[in-house]
């Protein structure tokens, strides 16, 4: 099992090479010039040449790409040329607002979507599961960042409850975590529900239930154990919307996040945060699918055979 | 909680007791019906069926699929999924027990402790993702209120009965083959020792070498323990090795029903001589099978008087409308055959 | 002559499919409700010329009628620069079914046959480009879209490229996919035994029976675009105003929810209806094509 871990740890970096690679090889595209950023319009033809000699940026790109990379393992991914500061800093000074952001959005959707899935599905064809499937039909049009501009308008402007901007206190992250995760709450509820339909028809809980085992015990213990692969699995996949989310999020609440950063940095046309910032998410989702994936064999015992095995 | 837990459970027990009457029989039937209804059509299953099941006694269930026999032991359980199924009339009591008069905690304590069954498919009836050990102990905590601890010692042992290396009690269903699930199913069924057990043609999804196997092993156990069995299968060889009495099954009702001895020698329903006509003789291997011509009528759709009169060779026209006659033969011998109305009637069979 | 009438035959067995499939989708009450009103939407987006007048009713300003809230005069109240938002809204329609169809019909073309060829040649070629396809979608799709269109500027063209090609890792998967659960059925060998030229067993043999799965998460994909499209333009990358796009109308409305709440509440119900009615239609396209999938 440990060997399995250690394997699937050591995948994550071709993975990693490879999605910063799209990255880089995209912004390579970049209609700006970093001399010309650096050095302004003022500067002269030769005093440009001369810069970019100098800080390689005439080398070809894999060239380009192999120094970054070896920048990154040496904690360093540029400068911003609007801050004036490194970009890795700002990376980390951003993140764990997102960071918080996400995990709050993952708490809220799935102390919500569990029971209302289950429930939905034990239930099926009730008034609740129609309620439920409603919810998710609405939570599944509906644009995220408009949904957090109701919440400001409902909390913050007509009830005063909660802040509408700002990541003062744990209260500033209640509407946002409700806004970022209305899509992936709809999604969830839907996949719990069909995943515990497919597992509440299966032959072993009718042996379950002929040893006298309780309704209750039957469907918290034995048939969720065993609905809960896709449920994780969607949960993973949410992460990565997820962080799409925060980036408008973020922007609704002035949440001074790593998405809200890079919106203004692409705004300010300022490429070397946007390289980076996407870079650094990319790995942060990978790293996520990696627990995921690990989570799966502690969860499914077949899993976990097939594993041990190789 | 745990203690709220044996409080409402030790006084369901009590309320078990007040509701038990005293039986002979281990298990009493009475005219009993069910059928699933949907909006679309309703399914007649078990159309008042009765017999009764001496202690210590086998019982064969014997018809071709669909003929309601999983269904009549699931009421028998009180288990026949709702929706859509539904127990419109009858009685079943097990041990002294109405089980359609039973609140849901205490039919809990009776199902698994004093009838528990088995099921037909061993790949599908265990939980994947517990292990065989923890399925066989999670039966022994509920009904023996023993510890986790030392009901695994129990598993172990219940492995060991059923010829498992009690070593393997931590692995999980998909690291054991078909005939060897089966086994962990019947240690599930016995984990608690039932008075009566419910066995759904537990070997028809097994290679014949193992078949043997387990009915032996099931027919031993069952010895040992004094359990009253009902085996339900279509298969009359594992009849004649195991049961006492048969009841044959057509389309939600009990065609023939009597003592092994009289069913097999002495058999008086032309859907009983039929599937004694469609086995192979191994003696005239050169006699072609005479297989019952037709199908079972949709049991959405029952016709009216015998079910079995469009495939009956001796059919009349009394035979397709009104209730069907029951004839008996002896106290112990029935059919359900209109055509003993007539008293020179009698099958080929036999003669 | 015979094969004529043998592809006359054919024809008639792909109407026949059609009237059985419209038949189902007819008998399913949402998803009717939701084509109903997903042709009037695109009515309104056709026609939106002829019922506003862009630079009368859509961008000129009236300073006394700022933020009038709803009223007979104006059902959805009007802007901070005294536009009516019922005339902005409906004249938005335009924009976001645009966007969101054409950004979908790109992805498909593009990675429809990056997937059937992926799916039906298989093997190495298969495992190198579905490997680059996951390394795609490990990157927020959202987030995708954002860095292609800082890099190509902000329009709507590019809006819609940058959309589509955001779409394409989801249309090559699900075409590989179902490539490669139909090309192993029989009647695709014999065509093969027969020495049918490879493109000509695609385009006739495989594509038209991944034509369901395909369709439907090609429908579902436009509302995501449209929400996605809204998206962007929120915050400053998609349409930019004064373009009357729903979510540069949410945009504007950010400085005003203290105020004229009508201004937020309206685009965004614009949004949500319209991805719910195309949700609709999808859902009863699933339904209708493969009953067993029905939820």
């Amino acid at each position: 099992m440990l060997k399995y871990v250690l394997k699937r740890i050591l995948m994550i970096i071709p993975v990693v090479i490879a999605v910063s690679l799209i990255v880089f090889f995209i912004m390579d595209f970049v209609p700006t010039d970093a001399a010309v950023t650096a050095l302004g319009d003022g500067a002269s033809d030769e005093q440009l040449e001369e810069y970019r000699e100098a800080h390689g940026l005439n080398d070809p790109l894999l060239v380009r790409y192999v120094r970054y990379m070896a920048g990154v393992l040496r904690r360093d991914l540029g400068t911003s040329y609007a801050n004036n500061m490194p970009v890795w800093d700002l990376f980390f000074k951003k993140f764990p607002t997102t960071l918080m952001l996400a995990a709050s959005s993952v708490l809220v959707t799935v102390i919500l979507s569990l029971p209302l899935g289950i429930i939905a599905a034990v239930k099926e064809n009730t008034l609740v599961d129609t309620a439920a499937s409603t919810l998710s039909f609405v939570g599944l049009a509906m644009p995220n960042f408009w949904l957090g501009l109701l919440l400001i308008i409902l909390f913050s402007v007509k009830l005063g409850w909660l802040p509408s901007t700002g990541a003062a206190s744990w209260k500033s992250f209640i509407l946002p975590a409700f806004t970022c995760g209305t899509g992936n709450m709809a999604a969830l509820t839907r996949t719990t529900r069909s995943a515990m339909l497919d597992v509440l028809k299966q032959d072993y809980l009718r042996t379950a239930r002929s040893k006298g085992v309780s309704e209750r015990r039957i469907i918290m213990k034995h048939a969720l154990k065993n609905a809960q692969i896709p449920i994780v699995t969607m949960i993973g996949i949410q992460v990565s919307t997820l962080i799409g989310g925060a980036v408008l999020t973020e922007r609704v609440f002035a949440l001074p996040g790593v998405g809200s950063f890079l919106v203004d940095s692409i705004l300010k046309s300022d490429f070397e945060v946007v390289t980076g910032f996407i870079i650094m998410l990319a790995i942060f989702v990978s790293v996520v699918l990696l627990i995921v994936d690990i989570v799966y064999a502690f969860l499914d015992p077949r899993i976990k055979a097939q594993y041990s095995k190789s | 909680m745990s203690i709220f837990k044996k409080l409402t459970r030790g006084n369901s027990e009590e309320s078990l007791e007040k509701k038990r009457q005293k039986m002979d029989a281990a298990v009493e039937v009475e005219n009993l019906v069910v059928q699933y209804v949907t909006s679309s059509e309703t399914v007649e299953a078990v159309n008042g069926i009765s017999f009764s099941l001496a202690k210590k006694h086998t019982l064969g269930l014997v018809g071709e699929t669909g003929a309601g026999k999983t269904t009549a032991m699931l009421a028998l359980m009180n288990m026949v999924p709702d929706p859509p199924g539904v127990v419109k009339s009858g009685t079943v009591k097990v041990n002294g027990l109405d089980m359609r008069q039973l609140t849901p905690a205490e039919l809990q304590n009776v199902r698994g402790s004093e009838i528990a069954m088995i099921f037909q498919d061993p790949m599908t009836s265990l939980n994947p993702v517990m292990s065989v050990g923890e399925q066989i102990a999670e039966s022994i905590i509920l009904h023996r209120h023993l510890s986790e601890k030392e009901a695994l010692e129990e598993a172990k042992k219940m492995l060991a009965m059923v010829g498992i290396d009690p070593n393997r009690v931590g692995e999980y269903p998909h690291q054991f083959s078909g005939g060897m699930r089966q086994r962990v199913g019947i240690a599930i069924a016995l984990a608690c020792n039932p008075t009566v057990l419910i066995a759904d043609e537990p070997t028809s999804a097994l290679d014949v070498t193992i078949q043997a196997q387990i009915l032996r092993m099931m027919k031993d156990l069952k010895e040992k323990n004094d359990t009253s069995l009902i085996m339900i299968t279509h298969d009359l060889g594992v009849v004649a090795e195991l049961c006492d009495e048969v009841a044959v099954m057509y389309a939600g009702r009990i065609v023939e029903y009597g003592t092994l001895e009289e069913v097999f020698n002495q058999t008086k329903h032309p859907y009983t001589e039929g599937l004694f006509n469609s086995l192979p003789n191994i003696n005239s291997r050169q006699q072609k099978l005479q297989p019952i011509p037709g199908l079972m009528p949709d049991p959405a759709n029952l016709p009216k008087g015998c079910a079995f009169a469009d495939r009956c060779a001796y059919a009349t026209d009394a035979c397709r409308s009104g209730d069907v006659h029951i004839q008996h033969f002896s106290d112990t011998h029935y059919a359900a055959c209109s055509a003993y109305l007539d008293p020179a009637f009698h099958i080929q069979r036999g003669y | 002559m015979a094969k004529k009438q043998s592809s006359a035959a054919a024809a008639s067995v792909k109407q026949n499919r059609a009237l059985e499939v419209w038949k189902q989708f007819r008998r399913n009450k949402g998803a009717m409700v939701g084509l109903v009103i997903l042709i009037l939407l695109i009515l309104i987006a056709i026609f939106a010329d002829v019922i506003w007048d862009y630079e009368q009713d859509i961008i000129a300003t009236n300073s006394k009628a700022r933020l009038i809230s709803p009223c007979a005069e104006h059902p959805f109240g009007t802007d901070n620069f005294g536009r009516d938002m019922l005339a902005r809204i409906g004249y938005g329609t335009r924009y976001s079914l645009i966007i969101g169809f054409s950004s979908v019909v790109i992805g498909l073309l593009v990675g429809v046959p990056v997937g059937a060829a992926s799916g039906y040649i298989g093997g190495k070629f298969d495992t190198i480009l579905m490997r680059f396809v996951d390394t795609f979608t490990i990157i927020p799709s959202l987030l995708m879209t954002i860095i292609l269109v800082s890099i190509m500027g902000t329009s709507m063209i590019n809006l819609i490229i940058a959309l589509s090609i955001s779409a394409i890792p989801v249309f090559t998967r699900i075409t590989r996919a179902s490539v490669m659960v139909t090309r192993n059925n029989d009647y695709i060998e014999s065509a093969r035994a027969i020495g049918a030229p490879t493109t000509t067993i695609l385009l006739k043999h495989v594509l038209p029976n991944c034509f369901s799965p395909i369709l439907v998460q090609a429908t579902l994909r436009v509302g995501t675009a449209i929400i996605s499209a809204a998206g962007l333009s929120y915050i400053g990358l998609g349409v930019p105003l004064p373009t009357p796009e729903w979510g540069a109308l949410l945009s504007a409305s950010k400085s005003f929810l203290t105020r004229a709440q009508h201004m937020c509440l309206f685009p965004g119900l614009a949004i949500m209806i319209t991805v719910m009615v195309i949700n609709l239609v999808g859902d009863g396209l699933r339904d209708a094509l493969d009953p067993k999938l029905k939820r």
